[in-house]
């Protein structure tokens, strides 16, 4: 067994940027281990995602293909890439941890008598072999894990631990591997992805958005933060448990499966800072965090942050807030 | 319907954590422990499933004694029984380990549905209940936000990225990984939790089960992330730290 195989994702015609993510890791773990590299796209009919997978530094590229793939189910994508993970015998399968990754490479995993290294955020050499770290408790430590033992070791890397503009460029050939599949071994069946109705509010436009965790504890402390966000002139949002609660609508929620943001300035409350939430708001232009807990995982990404309690802090600063405008 | 749903015992949130003193796992002593999040939210759909279809729901734990607790808390909303795999062990096992210990104690159930969470706030795998799925041959969907069971088949709508779901069908029996807020959680009656004293846990040790292989992938080390970012901490008594805070949002960001 050797080589690198990574399976970058692609809907609608396009790859999604964490594609790119795996596959610079990919090609970290090749010149580490000096392996060759290849990396698969599975679907129907790949021949115009095909020139941009050519382009990258790899020694061999295929597009697993079969109309059965057309749509992404767990049985076609577990059956399809077990046919090709057996064909080439790859040391490592990296893939991005993206929602349909989790969806179905736990279980190719399975088949092989792995288990998915999930979530990545780095990896190194050590000796003969690698380590691998990933979060534990939500982001709040962090843990290095090894894989000793058994071929293939697979494994996810998480939404930015990569850099996809430290890809390197190449060229590559990129053949067909034609999985043998039929029908009825599918069992599920995809409609075709939706989205709710239209949104009345765009946080992606909004310069200034104040958004609430956790940490407001109830419904009824929401009104203190509300104020602040009015004082700013500001949108408010939250993290997913204060829409899960139904304390704020759905499409006020920042994060993996709400929006993303990039506003000039994000003041996160009470927000402990989980990689989900993190990916909707990483962009913004500066990031402030109140939270009491300074080894929140929030102040990782915070430009200034005050430690201590919300409940002191945000009245006074809207006080100040007000004051400064002169209201 | 007969319903089984996963249920995770772990640290409550924020809890004060610390690096034990082998610094491969945390410090457990001083911890209190509650249902995984997600856990909840596929316990609430199970019984909800249950009021709409009848049938039965079987909450399923892994872990210590300090389990009860969290199975006690379940049946009080509603579970009709409990099973309890007895272990200690939990953290020198993988995720083939684990549900391979929980396929071993539900495979004559013949249950029609299996609900997990999506993920476990400790080691956050996002992984075992697809696993189990594939250990027990039977289909399955993840980061579900809905469910609607029709005789023999069940649709589901599936979480995607950005505010995008989709729906799927399938065959029963069939696997679903629950995501936080599918709906409201209840809060156990007092004739719930008198109920649950009188009702069946059955105990199995994890010594009964056949064992699995060795874990594949070991955790070698636990510790707090360094810090990368320069984040400038502003301090002072709450009104003084605003007033800090203000200046720079002022002539820094200007946002004000
Ligand atoms: C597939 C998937 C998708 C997800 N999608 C999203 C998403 O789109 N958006 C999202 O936000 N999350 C999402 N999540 C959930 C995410 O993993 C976290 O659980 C969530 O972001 C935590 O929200 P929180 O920070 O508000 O709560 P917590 O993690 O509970 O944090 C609360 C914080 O408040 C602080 N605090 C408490 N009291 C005070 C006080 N008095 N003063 C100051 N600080 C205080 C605490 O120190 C803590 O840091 C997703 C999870 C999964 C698995
Ligand atoms: N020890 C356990 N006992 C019962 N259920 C578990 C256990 N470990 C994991 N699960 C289930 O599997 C889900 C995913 O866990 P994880 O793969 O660790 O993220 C959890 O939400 C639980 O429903």
């Amino acid at each position: 067994m050797s080589g690198i195989l990574v399976v970058l994702e692609h809907r609608g015609g396009a790859y999604n940027r964490m594609s790119w993510e795996a596959l610079a890791a990919g090609q970290q773990i090749a010149s580490a281990s000096g392996q060759p590299l290849s990396a698969a796209i599975v679907g129907n009919d790949l021949e115009a995602l095909s020139g941009e997978l050519a382009s990258k530094k790899l020694d061999k590229g295929y597009r697993v293909e079969h109309a059965l793939l057309k749509d992404y189910t767990a049985d076609g994508y577990v059956l399809a890439l077990e046919q090709l993970v057996k064909k080439l015998e790859p040391e490592f399968v990296v893939l991005p941890h993206t929602y349909q990754v989790r969806d179905f490479a736990p279980r190719l995993a399975a088949r092989f008598g792995q288990v998915l290294l999930a979530d990545l955020i780095g990896l190194r050499k050590d000796g003969d072999n690698f380590v691998f770290v990933r979060q534990l408790f939500q982001g709040k430590l962090n843990a290095d894990y090894r894989h000793p033992g058994s071929r293939p070791c697979f494994l996810s890397v998480q939404a930015g631990a990569f850099r996809a503009e430290s890809l390197e460029a190449g060229s590559a050939s990129v053949e067909s591997f034609a999985p043998q599949l039929d029908a009825s071994s599918i069992r599920s069946k995809p409609d075709a992805p939706f989205r709710e109705a239209a949104q009345t509010v765009d946080l992606g436009s909004a310069p200034i958005i104040v958004s609430v965790g956790r940490g407001i504890k109830e419904q009824d402390n929401l009104p203190m933060v509300e104020e602040l966000a009015q004082a700013l002139g500001g949108e408010i949002a939250a993290s997913r448990p204060i829409c899960d609660n139904g304390w704020l609508p759905m499409e006020r929620q920042v994060g993996s499966s709400g929006q993303t943001v990039s506003p000039k300035l994000y003041l996160a409350i009470g927000i402990s800072g989980a990689i989900q939430h993190l990916v909707g708001m990483k962009g913004s232009k500066t990031v402030v965090a109140i939270n009491k807990d300074e080894n929140a995982p929030i102040f990782e990404v915070a430009d200034y942050g005050i430690v201590g309690d919300l409940f002191d802090i945000v009245p006074a600063l809207t006080e100040a807030v007000k004051k400064a405008k002169g209201a | 319907m007969k319903i089984i749903v996963a249920i995770k015992q772990v640290p409550v949130r924020d809890s004060n954590l610390r690096i034990d003193a082998s610094g491969h796992w945390i410090d457990e002593d001083d911890l209190s422990y509650e249902i995984n999040e997600p856990d909840a939210y596929a316990l609430e759909e199970a019984l909800q499933l249950k009021e709409k279809h009848g049938g039965e729901v079987v909450a399923l734990l892994a872990g210590p004694e300090r389990g009860s607790q969290t199975i006690r808390e379940a049946l009080a909303k509603g579970a009709d029984r409990a099973i309890h795999i007895e272990c200690d062990d939990l953290a020198s096992l993988d995720t083939l380990g684990i549900a391979n210990r929980l396929a071993a104690a539900i495979k004559d159930e013949k249950a029609d549905l299996i609900l997990t969470g999506l993920q476990s706030d400790d080691l956050g795998l996002g992984q075992t209940g697809v696993v189990l799925a594939e250990l027990l041959g039977i289909p399955h969907a993840t980061i579900i936000m809905q469910v609607e069971a029709a005789s023999g088949s069940i649709k589901v709508k599936r979480e995607l990225e950005d505010g995008w779901f989709q729906h799927v069908e399938m065959p029963l029996p069939a696997l679903l990984t629950i995501q936080s807020g599918i709906s409201k959680l209840r809060y156990a009656t007092l004739m719930g939790i008198k109920k649950a004293k009188t009702k069946e846990v059955r105990r199995v040790s994890a010594g009964d089960l056949p064992q699995a292989a060795a874990a594949t992938v070991t955790i070698e080390r636990v510790y707090l992330p360094e810090k990368k970012k320069e984040t400038q901490l502003i301090d002072g008594s709450p009104k003084e730290a605003a007033a800090k805070l203000v200046e720079k949002l002022k002539f820094e960001v200007r946002v004000i």
